[in-house]
């Protein structure tokens, strides 16, 4: 599934980023130092942290998309660097364990 | 004030007031631990909180050495930071800051123990209601800039730790944030640690004994409290 579609069918609001990507797998995570090891390519990362880290660490695991859970605020300059560096973020009100069971109806 | 490239000291101690110290962990007990140790400079660095430092500066005062006005904080990622100011106005300015920004919540004793305030005396006086030992919704870069804005110092704390810690919460530190100094915790080797992690080559440390109880304090990587160099105190002279 793109990014695109996921984002119509839950409704997601796109801080930033392109659309594309294709999502194989889906990674939560709040420590940044175990999800740089434990992320993998083309998963979508589920997380409440709104820091400008958070677009190095997608960069870094390559991630199709991060979605930044419970409406948790997103620093300016993470929008910013994701912009820059074209790291997808997305942002719903839903805790993690609602989206994943709708990522999980979607067939992820 | 003008501090000795060869003095010694513990810049990161819980008194009573933080629920997970020791309840002997009174200013009065402190400071004269610092004292039987020799130790030059102490900072006491509850949790979100600045109740106990006016009346522990006294006593340090009375005592012959220098009490640095600090606080642990701990920001909206989880991360800990030892905030050191150069007055306890300035410091008490940053804590109704943070008091802002504190989730108010009843402290628990039966879960996270007491939060204790004491009188000149060194007698407990008050409880703190309020849960200290949280998440603040002080953002990393937020804390940083009202702690510098106060003229303070920022040292993330124990950056070693899986957990609470600015490697642990955020992966790597931001070279942005104006940081320059990282506290290493006692327990560790500075050097080997340095050694697996490269990245931190540009970081002058400090090692704190985080004291919990007061047979902890001055155990800062030795038992005598950490020695400052010419290096590290052109960096954080400004709270001396």
């Amino acid at each position: 599934m793109k990014v695109k579609e996921l984002v119509d069918k839950l409704e997601l609001e796109v801080v930033a980023g392109p659309l594309e990507r294709e999502i194989s797998g889906i990674y939560v995570g709040d420590l940044l130092s175990n999800v740089m090891a434990r992320a993998q390519a083309d998963d979508v990362w589920l997380t409440v942290h709104g820091h400008q880290n958070v677009v190095a660490v997608a960069s870094l695991t390559q991630v199709a998309a991060v979605i930044v859970v419970e409406d948790f605020p997103i620093e300016p300059a993470a929008v910013q660097k994701a912009k820059e560096t074209e790291v997808t973020i997305l942002r719903t009100p839903m805790t993690a364990s609602d989206l994943i069971r709708k990522l999980f109806e979607l067939g992820l | 004030m003008n501090p000795k490239d060869d003095s010694r000291c513990d810049l990161h101690i819980h008194s009573c007031l933080s629920a997970c110290a020791d309840l002997l962990m009174t200013p009065g007990n402190i400071v004269q631990q610092a004292v039987n140790l020799g130790l030059e400079y102490i900072a006491i660095t509850d949790h979100n909180s600045a109740g106990n430092i006016q009346v522990a500066q006294q006593l340090a005062q009375a005592n012959g050495i220098k009490l640095i006005p600090a606080m642990e904080l701990e920001t909206r990622e989880e991360v800990h930071l030892l905030c050191y100011f150069s007055s306890l106005d300035a410091l008490l300015e940053f804590e109704a800051i943070v008091h802002e920004n504190l989730p108010s919540l009843e402290n628990d004793e039966r879960l996270f123990g007491y939060q204790l305030l004491t009188d000149i005396k060194d007698e407990y006086v008050a409880k703190e209601d309020r849960l200290l030992a949280m998440a603040t919704k002080l953002s990393l870069s937020e804390a940083i800039e009202n702690v510098t804005n106060l003229e303070g110092v920022v040292i993330p704390a124990h950056v070693d730790r899986p957990a609470n810690s600015i490697l642990g919460q955020l992966g790597f530190i931001p070279s942005d944030m104006g940081i320059q100094v990282i506290e290493i915790s006692r327990n560790t080797d500075p050097m080997g640690f340095l050694r697996v992690h490269p990245h931190l080559d540009q970081y002058r440390y400090i090692q704190g004994s985080d004291s919990h109880y007061l047979t902890d304090i001055g155990r800062c990587g030795n038992t005598e409290g950490f020695i400052l160099d010419e290096d590290l105190l052109k960096l954080i002279s400004v709270i001396f």
